[in-house]
């Protein structure tokens, strides 16, 4: 019941703190409509021939992308890193929560917000483009919704673990964005994994980064994926990541509170 | 039986050292030099439930520190220290529920929502049922004279507005020791007044132990009966206030505006002269020829405003240092 009590003020309160930056919410919004283009570039690819997939199935692919980038997103490393250099991490430690819980809210909080702008967005999409509406099976749907809520997980602990090097770089972002190359290639972002060679497909199929996008995306457009595989890979990296999370977190404060707090 | 208990504390930390220039930064990227600081030696004391401590020291002498090994922030290099029976750096939930920190630099609030939120959250941690909840904010707003300032975004509120806020958001859940840094700096005269008011009542009503810091004797004066002196991260005094003043800087600061600029020599044998400035002149006079020399200085020179104000804790320490006093 506390924590029931207690997630219920956590996300109402940072819905608030989400909802005063609306307008920015909306270039936020705007600033991730990279698959969008590579939907553009894609489809008259495909137009040519030569894919396994044709033009309309490249247009779901993306506008899934698209969704599910909206609702992954995550910044915790920019957060927790200036936390940490400011000082400001202090007054939350001596507080009777793991401070990642104001995070967790904020994230999750941020999700409610920006959801209206996207989904505008997206039946803008189809009006101008209504040969591209499809409804997902039900089964489908399900299991995309899964898949997306364990990729935010998995993204978010990923980003989370970066974020601990804070406590000796000072500049955790810098591994965040050499990361980010690898997700925006491996992770179906710019190209479904249907297009790669058969061999490197099998190789990255075993990494995180096409959980974090190209698997939910596949579910929601009904492309053939391994399920059992990728719900097994999710859960087993998220363990992994969870894992040396908290060993690099209570090693962090140790040296965090040795230079000082 | 003492609340606080602090024996022997030491903390050692690392600080990089990078010398200016291109080279010094090359040679600073490729190989990076500590230097160990004694923050703080051997630091001992004990407080009782429901005294209230002022934490004196010059910048850097290592009251943070101390405070941050207090409330477990840190773990200190060697000794012992005990806060409301628990061990500070273990950070377990009974100890973190009997204890708040306040830094005035450092602020909790969420800057763009009202406090309000921010209140609802800390309750929401501690652990605080809706009527609790509605009592406390009555109870706290009233002796804060916060009425109808919760309700504004935080970024909205004066300085001193936000500062009481932060008080109410770090006790909220009834600390029963408080440690406070700097709680009044850079407010104006008026609102360190009612923050020293508030921090009195809540001491008495609640019979809590207060630790803290100032730049502000005035804080110090009204607030403490008793003082802890560091310097150079050794404790070199612990004892009462008048004590301290008394032994060891037994000044008053007098600021005088006269009607006209006057040369310094014609100004000097009225007493040490600190600074002048225009028609401004500030006066540090032993507290024993006080009297008499205010007296002197209205009748024998053009006074349009005189003010007499104890010495900042900055000038107090500097002099006693400058008197040999303590090496």
């Amino acid at each position: 019941m506390q924590i029931l009590h207690q997630s219920k003020v956590f996300l109402s309160v940072y819905y608030a703190y989400m909802v005063e930056y609306r307008a920015e919410l909306i270039l936020w919004v705007l600033a991730n409509s990279m698959p969008l283009i590579m939907m553009g570039v894609w489809t008259q690819a495909a137009a040519g021939g030569g894919f396994s997939l044709s033009a309309i199935d490249f247009a779901h692919y993306f506008i899934c992308v698209f969704l599910i980038r909206q609702l992954t997103i995550v910044w915790v490393v920019w957060e927790f890193e200036k936390e940490v250099v400011e000082g400001r991490l202090s007054p939350r430690l001596l507080q009777p929560i793991d401070p990642v819980w104001h995070h967790v809210a904020g994230h999750v909080a941020e999700r409610f917000a920006r959801m209206p702008f996207t989904f505008v967005l997206m039946a803008l999409f189809f009006v101008l483009y209504p040969q591209a509406f499809w409804v997902p099976s039900g089964g489908g749907a399900v299991l995309a919704i899964a898949a997306i809520i364990l990729a935010f997980i998995l993204r978010f602990l990923i980003q989370y673990t970066f974020a601990m090097f804070a406590f000796w770089t000072e500049r955790a972002t810098a591994i965040e964005q050499f990361w980010f190359l690898f997700y925006s290639f491996l992770s179906g972002m710019i190209a479904p994994l249907n297009v790669f060679p058969e061999g490197v497909k099998a190789v990255v199929m075993w990494t995180p980064f096409p959980y974090l996008i190209y698997f939910p995306a596949s579910l929601l457009v009904g492309l053939p994926v391994n399920v059992g595989q990728g719900f097994g890979v999710m859960v087993a990296w998220s363990a992994l990541f969870w894992v040396v999370n908290r060993w690099l977190w209570r090693r962090g404060l140790r040296h965090y509170s040795g230079m000082g707090a | 039986m003492p609340i606080i208990v602090a024996d022997c504390l030491s903390k050692v930390y690392p600080v990089a050292i990078k010398q200016s220039g291109m080279r010094g930064t090359l040679s600073h990227f490729f190989k990076r030099q500590n230097r160990l600081v004694n923050a703080v030696k051997d630091v001992s004391f004990e407080i009782q439930p429901g005294e209230v401590v002022g934490f004196l020291g010059p910048n850097g002498a290592g009251k943070t520190t101390t405070l941050k090994m207090l409330t477990g922030l840190i773990h200190p290099s060697s000794g012992r220290v005990r806060v409301a029976d628990n061990v500070p750096f273990q950070r377990n939930r009974a100890f973190l529920e009997k204890i708040t920190l306040v830094m005035g630099q450092k602020q909790q609030l969420l800057w763009d929502l009202p406090a309000m939120d921010s209140l609802r959250i800390n309750a929401a941690v501690y652990g605080i049922g809706d009527r609790e909840f509605k009592r406390r904010i009555g109870e706290l707003t009233e002796m804060l004279s916060l009425e109808e300032k919760l309700t504004q975004p935080v970024r909205k509120l004066s300085l001193g507005e936000r500062m009481k806020a932060e008080l109410l958001a770090a006790l909220l859940h009834q600390p029963q020791v408080l440690f406070l840094d700097e709680p009044t700096l850079g407010l104006d005269v008026n609102a360190q007044v009612s923050v020293r008011e508030f921090l009195k009542s809540y001491n008495e009503r609640f019979d809590a132990t207060i630790l803290l810091t100032s730049h502000y004797m005035a804080d110090i004066t009204a607030l403490c009966d008793r003082v802890l002196l560091i310097h150079q991260g050794q404790l070199i005094y612990d004892g009462a206030l008048d004590g301290l003043l008394d032994h060891f800087a037994p000044y008053r600061q007098v600021k005088l505006e006269l009607e006209q600029t006057l040369p310094e020599a014609e100004l000097a044998p009225y007493g040490e002269i600190e600074s002048i400035s225009g028609r401004e002149v500030c006066f540090i006079i032993h507290r024993e020829e006080l009297t008499r020399a205010v007296a002197k200085l209205l009748a024998e020179l053009p006074v349009c405003d005189l003010t007499i104000t104890d010495p900042p804790i900055e000038e107090i320490i500097g002099r006693v240092f400058k008197a040999g006093i303590v090496e």
